[in-house]
């Protein structure tokens, strides 16, 4: 059972790794975004063998279901320079390079050189029970919408004023535009509809 | 969580729902009422804001709701009252600026009554979830808010600034965030502190400690983190500077005070450093980038960041004392530039604002009340006794020294000298230029925040001193 686990396991991380390099080196954008999905799925993947399947479901339908889709409309839809992005990009790659390392060296210091606290898998704010006890969707559910709700209404709230914003920051009332009215339209009867006219023989109106 | 768990949660959050409801509410009015309802819009939320703050003092028990998460502390009320007076006053001194530039956008006081929310809600955090919720729902709405002028290029890049920066120092916190939770197991601020008292300091708890604590350097504007200042505030329409000088600051220092004084108190030698030196780099750098402005909203940004860096030097003491000057100077420094701001939104003249230094030239001769104001409140600012500004000085001065941090109080004092020549110089240009053209009169609500915070500044703080030292003292013995 480890053995095929771990075949998967790199099965899938290798799908991941390598969908996430073509996302950044693929030439056309509509392949990257394509790419992006290979490695959701992938990472999807990793989640289930993780026991995570909550996560893994909610990876693929809102990821790659919604935003992965919404990232496919947006670079259809935008007239990209390719060229001069990727001059962009490879004026600031060192720059990003060098962050990169340092967050690397910060996260290899850390994790090595302390001590992590020795009973920390049985102190943490709310351990989980065992998999073969509960589901992901039930242990999520226990504490969701109990322990957590104060996080949860305001995690609704943050999407409440993105909205908000997203509308003030766009929404433009423009004058003279006809716009259909379905009453007016119902309203209309033959009398006002239609106008009956004799026309003689030979001639036009 | 049990119901009768729940309902106590909610009676301790209540100040928070109401205004969380109240926005909506007032929401639903704008957009069935359509742009004329602007004006009725702002009365009720400033009537909500007022609610909202009668709930909290006279109502609202004191107590630990949802699991820890959201903390009500006397410390926490006080900071909390100051935001409500912070927000209040940015809302109505919005009114006059709303009429004379056509600026009748009814979602003004609606994000500013969200964004006070998620003030209220860092200032309560308990734990480090409610800390970024929090933040991120304070910070959402002013990034739309300082873009709300979107035709003018100005505004639109102010809060495009402030929203990828924003993002970033976001970024950083979160990071910090997973360490802290990697290294100790919690995110709770006191069950990080007994895991960090009973485990030591690891370096990867510091690391998280470090990101975290530039986080939230970014979010009260102090050195290294102080770029977006300037543009925002210059950028951003006059109303909303005024709102993002106060309210936001003050509930930033609160959640810096809680998450170092309360999760890190065992840690506190190593975040003593960081303070100290963001401190620092914030009063001198504060000091001497003023001196060249030409611009007041501009100068008001490096007086903000030198401002932080007083009230971190009382932070840096890390005892009831230091936490007690952090409360008086904030209060201190809200009073300080509600005065100012109603000041530079009465810089009118038909044509329309201005914000240029230069305009106040000769206001003692056009408008000798406006100019003697303004003169308190700088010469406040810039900490002169017997104006509260040195009280403010005073308290977190004498905490630094009384922690053995000479040298820390040295260079406040140092860079209060170097700030006070940019305050003096606005006075001098007030007092000895020669008169510019007359401002249009002065609107009744910047005329009435105006004379209350001038008179607050001096002499009626002398008065209240008492029982606003005590309800300090109270709020920081929380922590101790």
């Amino acid at each position: 059972m480890l053995g095929l686990q771990a075949f998967f396991f790199y099965i899938f991380a290798f799908i991941a790794v390598g969908g996430a390099l073509m996302v950044v080196f693929a030439r056309n954008p509509v392949h990257s975004v394509l790419f992006l999905i290979l490695t959701f799925v992938a990472a999807a993947g990793l989640f289930l063998l993780a026991g995570a399947e909550f996560l893994a479901l909610i990876l693929i339908v809102v990821y790659v279901g919604a935003v992965a889709i919404l990232f496919l409309f947006v670079v259809m839809m935008l007239d990209l320079d390719l060229g001069q992005m990727k001059k962009g990009a490879l004026r600031y790659a060192p720059f990003g390079l060098i962050i990169g390392l340092v967050l690397l060296a910060e996260l290899i210091i850390a994790a090595t050189g302390g001590a992590y606290h020795p009973e920390l898998s049985q102190t943490t704010a709310l351990p989980m029970q065992p998999l073969y006890e509960l589901s992901n969707i039930n242990a999520l559910g226990s504490v969701l919408y109990t322990r957590y709700i104060l996080f949860f209404q305001l995690a609704g709230l943050i999407l409440f004023v993105a909205m908000v914003g997203a509308i003030v920051l766009t929404l433009r009332h423009k004058e003279g535009i006809k716009r259909q009215s379905i009453s007016a339209q119902n309203a209309r009867n033959p009398a006002t509809a239609i106008e009956i006219r004799k026309v003689e023989s030979g001639r036009g109106l | 969580m049990m119901p009768d768990m729940l309902s106590s949660s909610l009676q301790i959050a209540a100040p928070e729902l109401i205004l969380a409801i109240g926005a909506m509410i007032l929401l639903m009015i704008g957009v069935f009422m359509g742009e004329k309802s602007a004006q009725t819009i702002t009365g009720l939320s400033v009537a909500v804001i007022i609610i909202a703050a009668l709930w909290l003092i006279l109502v609202t028990p004191l107590g630990v709701g949802f699991g820890g998460s959201f903390v009500l502390d006397p410390f926490a009320r006080f900071m909390k009252i100051l935001v409500l007076i912070g927000s209040a006053a940015a809302v109505i001194m919005s009114v006059g600026f709303a009429e004379s530039e056509r600026f009748n956008r009814f979602e003004f006081p609606v994000l500013v009554l969200l964004s006070t929310t998620g003030m209220m809600m860092m200032v309560s955090a308990g734990d480090m979830i409610a800390l970024y919720l929090g933040l991120e729902l304070q910070s959402l709405a002013i990034y739309v808010l300082a873009a709300i002028n979107r035709d003018s290029v100005r505004s639109t890049e102010a809060g495009l600034k402030y929203f990828v920066l924003g993002a970033l120092s976001s970024g950083m916190l979160l990071y910090g965030a997973s360490m802290v939770y990697g290294f100790t197991g919690h995110i709770e601020f006191t069950q990080i502190a007994a895991v960090a008292a009973e485990s030591g300091r690891s370096v990867g708890l510091i690391v998280g400690l470090v990101f975290v604590l530039a986080g939230l350097a970014f979010k009260i504007s102090a050195v290294p983190f102080h770029m977006w200042t300037p543009d925002v505030y210059e950028g951003a329409p006059t109303p909303i500077t005024a709102f993002l000088a106060g309210a936001p600051k003050i509930a930033a220092m609160a959640l810096l005070t809680r998450f170092t004084v309360q999760g890190f108190e065992p840690l506190s030698d190593q975040w003593q450093q960081v303070i100290v030196f963001i401190s620092i780099a914030s009063m001198a750098f504060g000091a001497f980038a003023a001196i060249g402005q030409h611009n007041i909203k501009r100068l008001m940004a490096y007086s903000s960041i030198a401002h932080m860096g007083y009230a971190l030097v009382g932070l840096a003491a890390a005892n009831t004392e230091g936490v007690r000057g952090v409360l008086i100077y904030m209060t201190v420094y809200l009073m300080m530039t509600l005065g100012t701001f109603a000041v530079i939104l009465a810089m009118r003249r038909r044509d329309g604002m201005v914000e240029e230094i230069d305009d106040l030239s000769g206001l003692s001769q056009t408008n000798p009340m406006m100019a003697l104001f303004l003169t308190v409140m700088m010469l406040s600012l810039a900490g002169l006794p017997p104006l509260a500004g040195f009280i403010g000085k005073y308290f977190v001065f004498m905490a630094a020294v009384h922690a053995g941090l000479w040298p820390l109080a040295i260079i406040g004092v140092l860079a209060s000298v170097v700030g006070l020549f940019y305050y003096l110089r606005i006075v001098k240009t007030m007092w000895f230029d020669e008169p510019a053209e007359a401002f249009v009169p002065m609107a009744i609500e910047l005329r009435a925040v105006l004379w209350v915070t001038g008179l607050v500044v001096f002499p009626v703080y002398i008065f209240v001193s008492g029982p606003i030292f005590a309800a300090a003292e109270a709020a920081a013995k929380t922590f101790f």
